[in-house]
């Protein structure tokens, strides 16, 4: 399978999450849109990496070349998930204060 | 066209559905069976490329972990339809439009880039993927980083209950 059909499914997904980021107002939506783009990131990631491991392999001796990307994705993983409790906490008690998700509350930090 | 190419085409037509999907629901609710589908499909993609460990673990901390957390947020706070806030259209319209531009200067960038022209996808086969190989580097290689993710994780969880409490 060529690489430029993973990249241009990979920018596509990355697209909507950013149209998704601009278009909603609703904070959990947004945050969505966010998972979603670091998910098209890490189909990337490994894209790369399996390219990466052809041309070794196309090369010479087996070799482990490219696991790099896919350690990477590894800890792209980790870091969404802790994000993703530190992030909703905030959501939770921006509810609890306004009774709102309205993203434009937060227009509020400027004051 | 082999069976892989057919999975792959159904794939990503799939994630690329399910994305949209997520962007237009209404309900929260739907949105979030709608991203579950987006990550179902992106492990299929992964077990396509062999990348075993991933799939699973992609199941099981994003489709299984997080948007279950998602879930219980927005059934704590009763979300729907109703109360779902509307951006003007024109933000709406301005939005969509600076995505497509966005993606359009991309697809035309990777187009005309010579790096990555007749290279392609290892599918199936390598073993990099498995959990085997993975574990022995990231336990002799990236050993530092895994532990430092640990620490990570607590101050995430000390830093989700200190901002959540009830004060």
């Amino acid at each position: 399978m060529p690489v430029q059909y993973y990249i241009y499914l990979c920018l596509t997904l990355f697209s909507i999450g950013i149209i998704g980021v601009l278009t909603r107002r609703n904070a959990i939506i947004v945050f969505m849109c966010v998972e979603l783009m670091l998910n098209a990131v890490n189909l990337l990631l490994v894209a790369f990496s399996k390219m990466h491991h052809a041309a070794a392999l196309a090369g010479g001796q087996p070799t482990a070349v490219g696991i790099e990307g896919q350690i990477f994705v590894f800890f792209i993983m980790v870091v969404a998930a802790a994000e993703v409790s530190v992030g909703l906490a905030i959501i939770v008690m921006m509810y609890r204060n306004t009774h709102s998700v309205d993203i434009n509350f937060l227009n509020r930090l400027k004051n | 066209m082999s069976t892989i190419q057919i999975l792959f085409f159904f794939l990503s037509a799939l994630a690329i559905f399910s994305a949209v999907m997520v962007l237009i629901s209404k309900n929260p609710v739907h949105s979030v069976l709608w991203l579950i589908a987006v990550f179902f499909a992106i492990s299929g993609h992964y077990i396509l490329l062999n990348a075993q460990f991933l799939a699973i673990v992609n199941l099981i901390v994003y489709a299984g972990a997080i948007m279950v957390l998602f879930l219980f947020v927005i059934m704590l706070m009763n979300l729907n339809a109703d109360t779902e806030p509307q951006k003007h259209v024109w933000m709406k319209l301005a939005g969509a439009i600076s995505g497509g531009c966005f993606l359009m200067v991309l697809v035309s960038l990777v187009r005309q880039a010579t790096d990555m022209q007749e290279k392609s996808v290892l599918m199936k086969e390598g073993d990099i993927g498995l959990i085997k190989n993975l574990g022995k580097a990231l336990f002799s290689q990236y050993v530092v980083p895994f532990e430092i993710s640990s620490v990570l994780f607590l101050s995430a969880m000390v830093g989700a209950v200190v901002i959540g409490k009830k004060d």
